[in-house]
């Protein structure tokens, strides 16, 4: 399938008064087209930092891109979203790549009408007159499944239901019709029924407008129906990159083990505990010349303590950063 | 919208209700009104003939409905000193005092607002440091000093503008930057403080997000969440400006109420005190109610009883 859009070492770190994050220490991933990649990994992984760093959407200063590439393979060829001018970013943002956020109730502007919110989207990148750009904007509430929308597009968003504000977002996401959406833990602020309906609406939107999907997520349940691929990160790296039913079938990272230990299954009948990861995340003030990982790992051996694992093909299109051969239960000898 | 409206409206006649009593006990209850409006050698018999001519010797109650049904038409009696109706004296005061009022407030939101926009947008950066020494000097600098070294500069060395008085077009501009400097050093603080708070907020980032021009997300996302508080600062300080300002009105001899407050104050012409008092409270009143007007149609919150 033909790529989208491929990133390369991408590094970012955050200059704050009390020291330097290592937020991203060197993320790589390829996304194709149509394509839905999750993101998993628990708070200051780095997930939303990696993707939100494509598009210069993290408050720089203090964050700052130290390396890496994006190529983004729109309809006018490859482009590095890294080194693009301020004036050719604003035409990508809301232009081929659209974003949903976590919390719909602030990330609206509360004292505009979602209307307004809608329109000035379509108006800045389709070139529709207002009238237009009112009437895109009544068929695309009522395709992200808002009734009525006539009457809600004067509503302010205080007005609106958790549930229906994250609609009206996802409408603005895919208003100016996207090649790839953003989706930044979007059912994370909402109840979990409304969660349902929400993944399921992303689901049918994708099929219809055949945009490619990153969602960022740290609740692996979600993943399984929706993703096709999946990247774990841990401390601002990869740990492992895989088609989603593999993942769950052969995780090969102690870290995705341990996420998947901590999930409560439905299918499996044995009553079983749910099994935490001991330990914390790393300290990202510290740069960390070892498996980050190694602190709480079970299978950690000397070599995670002196090298950085590289992110490397173990089964067929199924990557992890590991030394340990989980199915063999010893350390590699492949040269790795 | 209706019922937030006539909710403030009440409260505002009960607050200029509650100005009337207190003006009217400041004479009354608190002495005797005429010993305190008489000059000190008058003679009992001049007393009790000025107490019967103004009523002074009628049940108190009865002579607050009178008052009262005297206030709301203006009606305030006659200045001591003039001899004539003490309100079409304040009124003769207001162009005056409304012209350096006003300008002073567009000098101040003009320079404030943008300026402390800047400081709020770049902190750290060159327009952030003048933002804070403007805010800084704005409200530390004594204006009555600072009109004394304006008058000896700009109108005695340079003779840029005139040194006192209400003549040329360019009189207003010294006392007007005077009475402007403090309020634009709180507006400029006031505008820093709140965009960097809101810059920060996530629907500045989704605005970001769109892809919109960066004068779009200053003016119409972050200017806009960012002006009720500016806006209530604006209302509040017109209304002391509107109420004329003794320093300045007297340092640069300009004919406005708070140089004819100084003269009346001076010749102990209460009737025309009362008349100015109550005059700028209705002013200070109806600005409130007109800025807890704006703040309803900028912010739909408001609107809508949230």
């Amino acid at each position: 399938m033909a790529i989208i859009l491929e990133v390369r070492d991408l590094k970012t770190r955050f200059y704050t008064v009390d020291g330097v994050v290592h937020a991203v220490n060197g993320v790589s991933f390829d996304l194709a087209k149509g394509e839905t990649l999750a993101i998993v990994g628990e708070s200051g992984s780095g997930k939303s930092v990696s993707v939100m760093s494509l598009l210069r959407l993290i408050p720089m200063p203090p964050g700052r891109i130290e390396s890496g590439q994006a190529l983004f393979y729109g309809s006018d060829g490859p482009k590095d979203l890294l080194r693009l001018s301020q004036k050719e970013l604003r035409d990508i943002r809301g232009g081929a790549i659209g974003f949903v956020f976590q919390d719909p109730a602030t990330s609206l502007n509360p004292i505009l009408t979602v209307g307004e919110q809608i329109i000035e989207i379509i108006t800045r990148h389709l070139h529709l007159s207002r009238h237009e750009a009112r009437e895109r904007a009544l068929q695309l509430l009522a395709s992200v499944g808002i009734p009525d929308p006539e009457v809600r597009l004067g509503c302010y968003p205080f007005q609106l239901s958790g549930g229906m504000r994250q609609r009206v977002m996802i409408a603005i996401a895919i208003a100016c019709n996207p090649q790839i959406v953003i989706a930044d833990e979007p059912t994370t602020a909402l109840d979990v029924t409304v969660q349902a309906q929400i993944v399921e609406l992303f689901k049918r939107l994708r099929q219809e407008l055949g945009m490619a999907l990153i969602w960022i997520t740290h609740d692996l349940g979600i993943v399984a129906g929706l993703a096709d691929r999946v990247m774990v990160m841990y401390g601002g790296r990869p740990a492992e990159v895989a088609l989603v039913d593999e993942l769950y079938d052969h995780p090969l990272h102690p870290y995705t083990i341990g996420l998947l230990g901590a999930l409560p299954r439905l299918d499996v009948d044995e009553s079983r505990r749910l099994v935490s990861i001991r330990g914390t995340p790393p300290d990202l003030m510290i740069p960390i010349q070892h498996c980050p990982f190694a602190w709480r790992c079970d299978y950690a051996f000397p070599r995670c303590w002196e090298e950085i694992p590289p992110l490397v093909e173990v089964r067929p299109k199924h990557m992890a950063a590991c030394f340990f051969d989980i199915e063999r239960g010893e350390p590699r000898h492949d040269g790795n | 919208m209706l019922r937030y409206f006539l909710i403030r409206l009440g409260q505002s006649l009960a607050l200029m209700f509650g100005v009337l009593l207190l003006v009217f006990m400041m004479l009354r209850v608190t002495g005797d009104p005429a010993a305190l409006m008489l000059p000190r050698e008058a003679s009992a018999a001049e007393i009790e003939a000025f107490r019967e001519r103004m009523g002074f010797n009628r049940p108190i109650i009865v002579q607050f409905v009178d008052f009262l049904s005297k206030a709301v038409v203006g009606d305030f009696g006659e200045s001591l000193h003039f001899r004539t109706p003490a309100m079409t004296l304040v009124t003769q005061r207001l162009p005056a005092t409304v012209e350096l009022a006003a300008t002073g407030l567009l000098f101040a939101v003009l320079i404030g607002v943008p300026i402390g926009m800047m400081g709020g947008l770049k902190p750290g950066s060159a327009a952030d440091s003048l933002a804070r020494l403007l805010a800084l000097m704005g409200q530390s600098i004594p204006n009555f000093w600072l009109a004394m070294l304006m008058i000896l500069f700009f109108g005695v060395q340079l003779r840029w503008f005139p040194t006192f008085g209400r003549g040329a077009w360019n009189s207003v501009v010294m006392p007007a930057f005077v009475l402007g400097l403090p309020v634009m050093g709180q507006i400029v603080r006031l505008t820093r403080s709140t965009v960097l708070e809101i810059r920060s907020e996530d629907f500045v980032r989704t605005a970001y997000s769109k892809g919109l021009e960066p004068p779009v997300i200053y003016l119409k996302h972050i200017l806009r969440n960012a002006s009720i508080p500016i806006i209530s600062v604006i209302g509040v300080q017109f209304g002391y400006m509107l109420g004329g300002s003794i320093y300045i009105e007297t340092i640069f001899a300009w004919p406005g109420m708070g140089q004819l407050l100084q003269l009346a104050i001076g010749w102990r012409d209460f009737p025309l005190v009362q008349a100015i008092a109550i005059f700028t409270s209705t002013v200070v009143i109806a600005l409130n109610l007109l800025t807890d007007l704006v703040y309803a149609i900028i912010d739909p919150r408001i609107r809508y009883g949230f």
